[in-house]
Formats: structure tokens, sequence, C-alpha cells
């Protein structure tokens, strides 16, 4: 190895330990936080780790909190709709990819439009639509919503999915004589599980991040989802930040085992995927 | 269409083989139609009630508000001094967030599109940002500028940087970097994971040839890489700034707009108008606004691609 050689291998893994310090730093620090005792939170402040651990922030978290309650409603809300949302999304996929008909150009058009304009715009709509109903302050709501929101994107996902099976597996189930609907459900569905097990992934995590109508929508405890319970903690107590990170960390959690199920996944395969972001 | 689809096909159920055509027919709406009916009720409806709110006094907590009032909210949005500061904001959070998560996350891509020991964990760490939730990275970073219990401050401290270790979300001029930073933070794995499954398409004997031909690794990127990625490129670049244009958690989490307005982007300044002041009239005034610049910058994007086009 010339001495350049040896300079720029230096230099990529210099790099690329930057990058993987950068990513990790901030949650390092709140998980670093979360297990400071209370009495060396401000006297070893920027210590990168306290000199004492204790987990006295989950064990008060967990048992004198609302925090159960808001992770059970999150947990109702974004499986769900993340199970509603498959469902139809595959039906609708498995009708844009498998039949030419008149409505698809307007169909994809109202679903790509969907994608276009600002949710932030119908906070204030929605908000008047469902509140007549009792939907507001209600888990019910919140699904039927983010349901709407997830269904445009999950279609296209699953319509990619369906595009890459053969059609000549259900035409000959056909041919055969089961209906096109019984063809879809025991040959074609079963072949998709990693397109569906992608696509409940997504939308579960979706819904679990979603912050503005949820905040908008629900105001009460009872039925305060994730987001919206760790932020009124944060400015009820902003105080007690050993307690608040640990609610942070737990509130991390569900969304580390999503990713480290598909990570293997995102560049092969879902580069759709992660153009929503 | 679909009901009546369906109910003609319901209703001759005498005649097998018209019922068979109607029945094929009415298929594909009978699939699409649980996924239409929901996207109509829950986005179009409230889409066309927003816009219709733009021109009516619509006060959540005042009963008698509701009349038509026609562009009074937008006299009145010309007068904002907060709506034009946060005009300027959207361009800037929008202008540096895009151009900080695009570089790093194409030189990231660079780094992890050669093959070395460990890749595979590194990528998964390097990504892992994308996996959290924004309003958790939000506060994430809120915490971490926060001098009671981050360490951010005091290092800027240490380096020079400020006079006093303090807060700069708290600071009415510095106030937007800091959902900027969280912003790119979390936003880096997005490009790196596009623009890095863009790199490995490209064909690898091209580079061979190249370095045959005796191009440096300077020249190879120029030459063979970039040309390559563009139109990656081209598309993220334009997608993710709608998006990050209309992207108000992280905002709205970590400085809520303030101090004083100072760090509110459009999208953040409706949500407050529609969650705090329950003002919908003009939250939905100024959401029109919002969806006319966006449309715009869509058309213009459109019409340079076109005329780009016949240049070549």
């Amino acid at each position: 190895m010339t001495g350049k050689r040896i300079l720029a291998f230096l230099a990529h893994r210099l790099a690329i330990f930057a990058y993987v310090v950068f990513a990790l730093f901030p949650l390092y620090w709140l998980l670093k936080v979360s297990v400071t005792p209370n009495k060396l939170l401000y006297s070893e402040g920027i210590r990168m780790w306290p000199s004492r651990t204790s987990f006295e922030h989950f064990e008060f978290v967990l048992r004198h909190s609302d925090f159960p309650v808001f992770f059970k409603n999150s947990l109702i809300v974004s499986g769900s709709t993340a199970v509603i949302v498959t469902a139809l999304a595959s039906l609708a996929g498995y009708a844009l990819s498998r039949f030419g008909f008149r409505g698809k150009y307007w169909i994809v058009a109202l679903m790509l439009l969907t994608q276009m304009f600002p949710l932030v715009m119908l906070v204030a709509p929605i908000f008047k639509m469902l509140s007549p109903l009792g939907l507001t302050n209600s888990l019910t709501g919140l699904i039927l919503v983010y349901t709407a929101f997830n269904i445009p994107f999950a279609t296209f996902l699953m319509q990619s999915f369906f595009d890459g099976i053969p059609k000549d597996l259900e035409e000959a189930a056909m041919i055969d004589g089961a209906t096109q609907f019984v063809a879809f459900r025991q040959i074609i569905l079963p072949l998709t599980l990693p397109g569906i097990a992608a696509t409940l992934g997504f939308v579960f995590t979706a819904a679990w991040s979603e912050l503005l109508f949820s905040l908008m929508l629900i105001s009460g405890n009872d039925a305060a989802t994730f987001p919206v319970g760790l932020l009124s903690f944060v400015s009820k107590f902003s105080v007690d930040f050993g307690q608040m990170m640990a609610a942070g960390v737990l509130a991390l959690i569900p969304a580390c085992l999503f990713f480290l199920l598909i990570q293997r996944y995102l560049v092969q395969g879902l580069t759709a995927g992660a153009v929503k972001g | 269409m679909t009901s009546h689809a369906a109910r003609e096909g319901g209703s001759r159920i005498d005649r097998p083989p018209l019922k068979k055509r109607l029945a094929d027919a009415s298929a594909p709406y009978l699939y699409t139609a649980p996924a239409l009916i929901l996207i109509v009720t829950v986005m179009l409806v409230p889409l066309v009630l927003g816009i219709s709110y733009a021109f009516r006094d619509i006060q959540l907590l005042n009963p008698f508000s509701g009349g038509f009032i026609g562009l009074d909210h937008f006299k009145a949005l010309s007068q904002d001094q907060n709506f034009y500061r946060a005009l300027r904001n959207t361009l800037w959070w929008t202008g540096w967030s895009v151009l900080l998560q695009f570089v790093f996350g194409l030189i990231l891509a660079l780094l992890l599109d050669k093959p070395f020991h460990g890749r595979a964990i590194v990528q998964a760490l390097v990504f892992l940002p994308w996996a959290v939730p924004s309003f958790l990275a939000g506060l994430n970073w809120a915490w971490l500028f926060n001098p009671v219990v981050g360490p951010l401050p005091h290092w800027m401290f240490a380096l020079g940087l400020m006079s006093e270790p303090s807060n700069i979300l708290s600071d009415p001029q510095l106030a937007l970097w800091g959902p900027i930073i969280a912003n790119v933070w979390w936003g880096i794995p997005f490009f790196a994971i596009t623009l890095l499954a863009a790199l490995q398409a490209i064909p690898r004997d091209l580079y061979e040839a190249a370095s045959i031909d005796g191009a440096g690794p300077v020249q190879r990127f120029f030459s063979i890489t970039l040309p390559f990625l563009a139109p990656t490129i081209a598309i993220t670049v334009l997608l993710r700034t709608v998006w990050i244009s209309n992207f108000a958690d992280l905002i709205i989490v970590m400085t809520n707009g303030g101090p004083a307005d100072r760090s509110q982007i459009v999208a953040s300044y409706i949500f407050t108008q529609a969650f705090k002041r329950l003002d919908f009239g003009y939250a939905s005034a100024i959401a029109l606004v919002l969806l006319m610049l966006l449309i715009t910058y869509s058309m213009l994007i459109v019409v340079l691609r076109q005329w780009l086009l016949s240049k070549d």
C-alpha cells in the first residue's frame, strides 16, 4: 500500500466514525440522563457517564405516571391503523395492478393529489367534522384519520409488490374455476407476505410518530397517544429531566424494534418506501 | 359510480351473461371502494371545507361566528408581519435543511458504497435516526440544547462560540437553527438510503474502464457518478423540498414557534392559529396561501423541466 492509499483508508474510516458518533450521540445522551440519579444530574451535568446509575426514573414513569395508558393507546391506534390500512390498500393496490379500467387514471390522480397538499390544512376542518360525531378525544377518531392519511401511499406500495408477481399464477387458478377474488386471497396474498409486512411496519411507524392531529383531536389524558402524553408531561414536569428522558427511551423502543426488522431491506427493495420519509 | 355499478349488478341476477359482464366491470371499483370512500370523506371533503373556511369567520369558541366575510382574512394576512416572517423563515428552514441533508447524505452514501469490514452494522447504526419518531427527535435535541442537562451549550462555550452556556432555542436570532440541526440529523439517512440505492445501480465496469483510461477518483466522480445520480438527486430534492416546507413537527416540539413567533414557519403558524387561538378561518386562509405557493412551485418545476428537455 502506498502512503496515499493508507491516507485515503484512514480518512474513510474517520469519516465513517464521525457519522456514527453524530447519529448515535443524541440517543446515547437520552439513555445516559435517563439512568442518572437526580442527585447527580446537575453536579455531573456534562460527564459522559454518571458515577452511579439507577433505574428510579423508569420505575416512576412505569408505576406512578399515565405512561402505561399512553403506551397502550398508541399501540391500539397504531396497530389498528396498520391492520386496516394494509387490508384496504391490498385490495386497492391489487385492483391498480391487475385491472385495466376507465376510472383508474382518476383514482391514481386522486391518490397522488392527497400526497401533494399540506396535511396541516386539514387540521381545522377535520376537527370541525369529527366534533359533532363525538369522534374528537376518541381513539376511533384518530384511527379513522390516520387510516385515510396512510392509504394512498400504502396502496402504491402494495401495487408495486403485486406488480412483481407474474399474472399467470392467478390466471391458471381461474382456468381451474376459481373466481378472481379467491385467486387473489389464496394465491397472490400469501406470495406478497413480505410486502404486507413492510406495509404494516411503515404504517405502524407513521401512526406511532404522528403528532399534529393527535395534539388537535385529543385533549384529555385518557385518550392521549404517546406523543401527546410525552409533550404534556414535558410541559407539566419540565424540571424532572430524568423522568422525561426515561419516557423518551420507552417511546423509542417500538421504533427501534421495527427498524432492526426492516433495515436490511431498506437499500435493496424499499426505496419506494423511503421516498415518503 | 361504484355503488351505481354494484346496484345494477345486483338487480339483474336473472340474466347471467349480463350479470357476469357487469360483475367484471364493477370488480375494480369494488376492490378500490373502501379506500376511495375513506380518502374522499377524510381528506377531500375537509380540503374543500378548509378552502371555504378561508372566506368565513370561524372561531371555535365563538358561537356567533360562521358567516361569510369575503376576503377579510386575506386583507388581515397582508398586514400580518408574523406571516411575512414565517414566510421568510420557511425559505430559510427549507433551504438549509434540504441543502445540509443532501450534502451530508451524499457523502454518507459515497462512504457506504465501497465494501468494507463491518459495513452492515455501520449502515444500521447511521440509519437509525430515521427510525426515531419526529416528536422524539425534536425533544431529544431540545434537551441537548438545554444548558441544564445538555452538553451542547457547554461545548460551544468552551470553543468560544458563545459568551455563556445559554440555550439557542430561546435566542430570537438563533432559535430556528435548533430545529434545522435536528432536522438535518433526522433527514440525512433518508438521502443516504435513496442515493445509496442509486449508486449501487451504476454498472461497476464503467469505473474500471475509466480508471484503465487513466481517470482519477475526482474525474470518475464528476463524469460517471454524478451524471448517473442526477435524476435521483433531482426527484428526491424536489419531493423533499415540498415535504420539509410543510414539516412543522420539530418546530412545534422544540420552540413552538417562539420566542415571540421568531422561529415560526408557515406550516407551524397555521397549526398555532388553529390549535392555540382556535381561529379556524384565519388558519385556513393561511393554509390556502401556502397551497397556492406550493402549486406555483410545482408548476415552475414542471415548466423548468419541459424547458430543459426541449433545449436538449
